[in-house]
């Protein structure tokens, strides 16, 4: 299918789900994008892991009585961060065993919760690998003010979460309140990941916290291009995945993750200062240029600077 | 008024004695080394300075009041390692975070902080290197950057934690003129290091510590072995007792 025909489709009023569906992954994608550039750069994967199995049991409780799934999700995985946030405050405890055993448990009360609803084998699939169809117009606001939100605290906060990423002990002794700006920033990729679920899935929602962030992270040294190009990444991988899985007949959360996973690794071979070919290739001019009448040194430093 | 005055300070972690009775007072231009083994108490001394535990018993007043982080005009340099150094930020970047908690919250830096951040980087001489990714450095340069961050705040007294580790003879040299220079100014410095040969050249004041202040005084007022024997629990024949003979 071509772009055009693409584009013909989102505005036929027969295919309404089709726009809801790629402003809801466009949305989600961006503002996982952003959050998920604090989560690469402290290395807390292992949170958002943590609080996408979380989610799951408030979404299937919200599922059975037919409530919001969205805000369902929201309740159980921002209780998991709160939790969280507390026990990593004790450093001596290794949260990451505890995390692997309450997690899972989580996951499987939600899928004893759901299989009490009817014909709930369908629901399931749509809630681990995500679906297009059947988003209520209630969650797409709900999604779009959510996003708002933490973006707005992102801004507002920028400078604290950076400051203490950088250094805890150092931003204590400034009087910043470290411990409540770790439950912000908990709970604000719990929020981001459960705005997330619809479209791409349980499953799969920690690629799009961490791939889009990490694959701008070898794009560029500088922090503020970092968060731009993440949620742009994020936003094009959503657009394109959504493009061919629609086009294709394919599940649409595992399209728009290999769509930005692809991104990943041509950040990885191609990046302008660290992409393994763009080393390659200095190394070679350097080589080059080498073998005229440049003095030793020099030669020296073209190696070192790889 | 003392800079720093520490009053019988008493501090327990994790439900064990670490100090016990620390009276230790600083005083403006004065650049004073604190010695003492691994695990002697050093950095838990200056985390209590800046009231980041709370001691068990005992009091710090810094320039007479009762320490508190984000009020007291202490600037803090931690041991490199403590920094996240593979962050992407630049070298300016990072000195302007040394004064989040002062520009405050929902506030966007102006122009006075990003002048003390010019001063700053100007002071150590980074000031070329300000718009490199810090984890394009050298050691001597990172140290130089944790310096200017802690600067920023135009602090009146400087704790630095073993800013000399790792580095070569040269740095260490341009780094303790650097901190000689920084108490001239007026601040009181105490840092903790382990190397004895720059803290003999370069502090005014040595403070030997194990568990509790085992001797304080001038490089040439601590020629008796017996305290250093004491305080780093050596025998007469141990090479550092050579050293402190031969300086
Ligand atoms: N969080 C903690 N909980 C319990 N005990 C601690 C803690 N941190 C340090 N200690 C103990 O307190 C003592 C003093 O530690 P400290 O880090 O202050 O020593 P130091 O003099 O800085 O040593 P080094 O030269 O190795 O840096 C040590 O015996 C250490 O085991
Ligand atoms: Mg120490």
């Amino acid at each position: 299918m071509s772009i055009t025909d693409f584009f013909t489709d989102l505005l036929n009023p027969d295919l309404a789900f089709l726009p809801k569906a790629l402003a809801m992954a466009v949305m989600s994608s961006v503002v996982c994008g952003v959050v998920g550039c604090y989560v690469v750069l402290r290395g807390m994967a292992f949170i958002g892991d943590a609080v996408a199995h979380a989610v799951f049991p408030g979404i299937a409780v919200a599922f059975v009585f037919q409530g919001s799934l969205v805000l369902g999700g929201a309740v159980a995985g921002v209780a998991t961060a709160l939790l969280i946030a507390i026990f990593s405050q004790n450093r001596r405890v290794k949260e990451d065993s505890l995390i692997g055993v309450f997690l899972v448990a989580a996951f499987a009360l939600g899928i004893v919760i759901i299989s009490q609803a009817p014909g709930y084998a369908g629901s399931l699939q749509q809630f681990l690998f995500g679906a297009i169809t059947g988003i209520p117009d209630r969650d797409l606001y709900l999604v779009g003010g959510t996003g708002l939100v933490i973006l707005g605290l992102v801004l507002a906060l920028h400078k604290e979460f950076v400051a203490v990423c950088l250094d805890r002990e150092m931003s204590r002794s400034m009087g910043l309140p470290v411990f409540w700006l770790d439950i912000v920033l908990y709970v604000l990729v719990t929020l981001a990941v459960v705005i997330s679920l619809q479209t791409i899935g349980n499953i799969l929602v920690l690629a799009l916290l961490i791939t889009p962030a990490a694959a701008a992270r070898l794009l560029t040294d500088r922090l503020g291009v970092m968060m731009l190009l993440a949620p742009a990444i994020g936003g094009g991988s959503a657009l394109i995945g959504l493009y061919l899985s629609w086009s294709y007949d394919l599940p649409v959360g595992g399209t728009i993750v290999l769509v930005a996973t692809a991104v990943f690794l041509a950040s990885w071979l191609w990046a302008p200062r660290h992409g393994l070919f763009t080393k390659r290739w200095r190394a070679v001019r350097a080589d080059e240029r080498s073998e005229g009448a440049v003095p030793k040194r020099e030669v020296a430093v073209g190696g070192g600077a790889q | 008024m003392r800079a720093l005055a520490i009053e019988q300070l008493d501090v327990d972690l994790g439900g064990r004695p670490v100090l016990r009775g620390v009276r230790l007072h600083l005083d403006a231009g004065e650049l004073v080394g604190l010695l003492g083994p691994n695990g002697a108490g050093k950095t838990t001394l200056l985390r209590a300075i800046l009231a980041l535990i709370r001691p068990r018993g005992g009091r710090v007043l810094v320039e007479g009041r009762p320490s508190r982080p984000g009020r007291s005009a202490i600037g803090y340099v931690p041991q490199r390692h403590e920094f996240t150094w593979d962050f992407p930020i630049s070298v300016e970047q990072v000195v302007l975070s040394g004064r989040t908690g002062r520009v405050g919250l929902l506030r966007r830096p102006g122009v006075a902080d990003w002048r003390a951040v010019g001063e700053a980087l100007d002071r150590v001489q980074l000031a070329a290197l300000r718009r490199r990714p810090v984890g394009e450095l050298s050691g001597g340069q990172r140290q130089r950057v944790l310096v200017a961050r802690a600067l920023a705040l135009a602090p009146r007294i400087l704790l630095l934690d073993e800013p000399f580790t790792g580095l070569d003879m040269p740095t260490q040299e341009l780094l303790g003129d650097l901190f000689a220079s920084l108490a001239a100014e007026g601040r009181a410095v105490l840092m903790t290091t382990h190397d004895l040969v720059a803290a003999m050249e370069s502090c005014t004041r040595l403070v030997l510590l194990n568990r509790t202040v085992v001797a304080d005084g001038r490089p040439e007022e601590l020629q008796d072995v017996e305290v250093w024997m004491r305080t780093f629990g050596v025998s007469e024949t141990s090479p550092l007792l050579k050293l402190v003979r031969a300086v």
